[in-house]
């Protein structure tokens, strides 16, 4: 079995009008399922990928052969038990892991996308992810959830399709990206384009590929997904397999060579043009300006039961953010629940072993699901 | 279930619209969902309660009433639950008055201290009354603006803030805890 065929996939057939103006059609729309649909068709969940993820979730992935980035998360008797629920888990476009994406061959040229491909945006990724509502035939979801760019996802789907969710569950997100994210966007951004190897995106042609660039926009983008206190506690001035500093400028710290692994290891599986595409989606999503300024008019017509998780140590996408979101919902009298779960592993803690927060996120669906 | 959340639970109507403010581990949220309504949820500060909310399914928010029930429209309730806190807020005036704002009717308890266990505390033992409901010493007590069923009659006069109904047959002197269902 090659690789490819380890990867099920929609073909979209119908058009895709997208945000930039260019329409697509059958396109490729990588996608993954663990548990099994009942027969009443109401326990499917819809999970959104944050910015590096993808549709293997859970379990190993055929590809890498690395734990499914929601391991701890979802699975058999998990938090997202799919003893229990039907999970449906899709690749976003613009992506590289199957889904239609810079590294596509257009038929036109025969040659890869490359920046010849369109601008996405978080719209355009959830209206591409509820072809699979059709494929599977669910009227309507039990739960749509994600974390980061994933929770973006969410609110943006309960948005377009206000009446296809019972439950939303936005995770460590925002509404509208801010000034200080889209920077960090930016810093990876640049750091892809300033590696000669990217070729003005063109590189598969000329059988180059970025990785330094890509590295450094990892390593730069890894600090921001954990907190002070957390690096502080995991690495302080720890040195790296020596007794004492070398005055080079090897990495010295254990902090330094933690960082240029986690650079060197996400090379190998992420493609240098889709994080350009989806930092780009990511820093248009603003909900609350395509509304007017007033974000309760994204919601007004749901009837979704809304459940919002923030950490206290994240401070790419604060409490703060995550709040304007339950005052928009509250403003309107929608059925929404928030909490904070404490934790210092910053961004990332909706990824991590943080037992408050997966006992939430159990509690939260299981009750739900009896209700519904 | 505490005998004051029974007495707060009669109060509210069949499927009214209801913000528990300050519902601490959702007892009283739960028995309203199971037995009267359940258009219920709560707002409470305390992470560990919160989660106990969670568990039994209950709608709650995270959050500081002094500064989160701003985000309410006006009238958005029928009735506004705030059970023995008032006396906690650092600003109880403004507490009061949103609670009057987002609920059409306000459900508010306070710990009596007129009762006559409290006087006699102070009147022999010369100390800061520490009784069953005021279990605290002055040094460790949550509650800031202590004040006895008279001094909150007395307080929602002055205001124009109108008391529909009280559980007070001996008032001031005999009853520990007073509950008031209050309109603008």
């Amino acid at each position: 079995m090659s690789e490819k065929d380890k990867i099920k996939t929609l073909l979209v057939k119908k058009p895709l009008k997208l945000d930039c103006g260019q329409t697509i059609s059958d396109f490729p729309l990588a996608y993954e399922t663990y548990g099994k649909l009942n027969d009443k068709k109401d326990n499917a969940i819809l999970v959104f990928h944050a910015l590096t993820g993808d549709q293997f979730a859970s379990g190993t992935n055929p590809i890498t052969k690395k734990d499914g980035w929601w391991n701890y998360a979802l699975g058999p008797g998990k938090a997202i038990d799919t003893d229990k629920y039907f999970v449906i888990a899709a690749n976003v476009i613009g992506g590289c892991m199957g889904s239609f994406g810079p590294s596509d061959i257009n038929s036109k040229t025969k040659k890869p996308y490359g920046t010849n491909f369109p601008v996405i945006t978080i719209n355009d990724m959830v209206n591409a992810q509820y072809n699979l509502l059709e494929y599977f035939e669910i009227e309507k979801l039990f739960c749509v959830i994600g974390g980061s760019m994933g929770g973006m996802q969410v609110l943006q789907f309960v948005s377009n399709f206000p009446n296809k969710a019972h439950t939303a569950i936005p995770i460590a997100c925002t509404a509208s990206h801010s000034a200080q994210n889209i920077a960090l966007n930016e810093l990876g951004r640049q750091s892809i384009m300033a590696d000669r190897n990217w070729q003005d995106g063109f590189y598969e042609e000329q059988n180059k590929q970025p990785d330094k660039g890509l590295a450094v926009a990892r390593m730069a983008a890894h600090i921001t997904y954990l907190s002070k206190a957390g690096l502080q506690e995991k690495f302080g001035r720890k040195l790296q397999e020596r007794d004492d500093l070398k005055f080079s400028f090897d990495a010295d710290f254990q902090i330094e060579s933690y960082l240029r692994y986690q650079g060197s290891v996400f090379v190998d599986r992420f493609d240098a043009n889709s994080y350009l595409y989806i930092t780009r989606a990511m820093d248009y999503f603003d909900l609350t300006k395509k509304f007017g300024g007033n974000l309760s008019k994204a919601f007004e017509k749901s009837n979704t039961k809304f459940f919002i998780i923030s950490f206290t140590s994240d401070w790419l996408y604060p409490t703060s953010e995550n709040r304007e979101i339950v005052i928009a919902l509250n403003a309107i009298g929608k059925d929404v629940g928030f909490v904070e779960i404490t934790s210092d592993k910053g961004h990332d803690s909706f990824l991590l072993d943080v037992p408050d927060f997966l006992n939430t996120v159990r509690n939260f669906l299981n009750k739900s699901y009896e209700k519904i | 279930m505490k005998k004051e959340f029974y007495n707060i639970a009669n109060l509210v109507t069949k499927n009214a619209k209801i913000l528990d403010v300050g519902c601490g581990n959702g007892e009283l949220m739960k028995y309203i969902t199971e037995n009267i309504s359940k258009d219920i949820r709560g707002i409470e500060l305390s992470k560990s309660n919160v989660q106990k909310c969670v568990e039994k399914g209950l709608t709650v928010i995270e959050g500081d009433a002094e500064k989160d029930l701003r985000q309410f429209p006006d009238n958005s309730f029928d009735f506004v639950i705030l059970s023995q806190t008032l006396q906690a807020f650092l600003d109880p005036e403004n507490v009061l008055n949103e609670l009057l704002r987002v609920g059409k009717k306000a459900i508010v308890s306070i710990p009596n201290f007129g009762h006559w266990k409290v006087r006699l505390h102070l009147l022999l033992k010369g100390t800061m009354p520490v009784t069953e409901n005021l279990p605290n010493e002055w040094y460790n007590t949550p509650n800031l603006h202590m004040c006895t069923i008279k001094d909150f009659e007395n307080y929602c006069k002055q205001r124009n803030i109108k008391i529909n109904l009280k559980n007070l047959k001996f008032q001031n002197l005999f009853s520990e805890l007073g509950i008031f269902i209050l309109e603008k």
